[in-house]
């Protein structure tokens, strides 16, 4: 097998196994039970998911230009999903869209309204 | 834990901030165009110098310094437990009959920096079972919900386990000052928890 034969079948591998991440991520976002557990899909399965994609098209490519481009998207993707995750779920936290009965312990719940307080006034905790 | 006050940063520091500013810009700049020419590096020099007049950076302290082989470290097992992490939530994915339940609890960290909790809470968003429902800068508190957990023990693991994570950010970056932190008790010992933070 000669090099290129190599290298396009880790390719194969990478973007089938990449794929597959994703789907479960998918899955994952019908199949959970609330907000919470479905950013978990989101936030992991997702980005292995996209980085094996990546890797993939780099050794399919194997061109200097494209695989700095790739270089980028993955850096950008793992530096800005959490924090996407971050914010819905900060979003969603004292609503209603949260099983409460599939929580073992709720630590954040006697915090949030100082937290939220110290927000909303920083200029009064800075000084 | 008491917050330590956030002092204005010195000149020194502030360009210091500024250069690695310049420096990631730059690189994104060159990487985006995909060829090293001297006219992509001074183009980026230029678009870096007018983004941070524009939109200058919120201050930033870093007391520590890089240290490659803990930093590797850090990188490996990140790397390791994203690939688990994928895999468990793939599995809770395709299984059926079974709804995964979850807790929120929340871990103290011992080294109160803005970098320091950024850095712990993007790698813990993405390692195993944990997503960051609140980060309280006053105290330094992440709160994190972890999916998949059975039992309040597994809960403690789960504590434990974020705590090594930090530790083993701030060997990687943080100041000797602050990794001395590790192997002394809290101060204040509000949280007995801190006593476990076994050193690696």
């Amino acid at each position: 097998m000669t090099l290129d034969a190599v290298l396009d079948t880790a390719a194969g591998v990478c973007l089938v196994a990449g794929a597959l991440l994703s789907l479960a991520a998918g899955v994952a976002l019908i199949r959970f039970p609330d907000v919470l557990s479905r950013m978990h899909a989101a936030a992991k399965p997702q980005v292995l998911g996209l980085l094996l994609v990546l890797l993939g098209c780099a050794l399919r490519l194997r061109s200097g230009v494209d695989v700095t481009t790739l270089v980028l998207v993955g850096m950008f993707q793992l530096a800005t999903a959490p924090v996407a995750a971050h914010m819905v779920g900060r979003a969603a936290y004292p609503h209603d869209d949260i099983r409460r009965d599939l929580l073992l312990t709720d630590e954040l719940a006697g915090d949030l309204d100082r937290i939220r307080a110290d927000r909303e006034a920083p200029a009064a905790r800075a000084s | 834990m008491t917050t330590h006050p956030r002092e204005p940063l010195t000149r020194r520091v502030r360009w210091r901030n500024r250069a690695v500013a310049v420096t990631g810009l730059v690189t994104v700049w060159v990487l985006l165009w995909g060829t090293f020419t001297w006219a992509n590096v001074i183009g980026g020099l230029v678009v870096a110098a007018v983004l941070l007049v524009v939109f200058p950076l919120p201050p930033v302290t870093f007391a520590g310094r890089i240290r490659p082989v803990p930093l590797l470290r850090f990188l490996v097992r990140f790397l390791w437990d994203l690939v688990v992490a994928s895999a468990q939530v793939a599995w809770l994915a395709v299984r059926f009959g079974h709804t995964p339940r979850g807790a929120i609890i929340a871990v103290p960290l011992r080294v109160n920096t803005d970098l320091n909790l950024t850095l712990t809470a993007e790698a813990l968003s993405l390692v195993p079972g944990s997503l960051i429902l609140e980060a309280d800068r006053a105290t330094g508190t992440l709160y994190v919900h972890v999916i998949g957990v059975r039992t309040l023990d597994e809960v403690e693991r789960f504590r434990r386990g974020v705590r090594e994570l930090e530790e083993r950010i701030v060997a990687a970056v943080g100041s000797a000052e602050e990794l001395g932190r590790f192997h002394q008790p809290d101060p204040t010992g509000a949280e007995p928890v801190d006593l476990e933070g076994a050193p690696t």
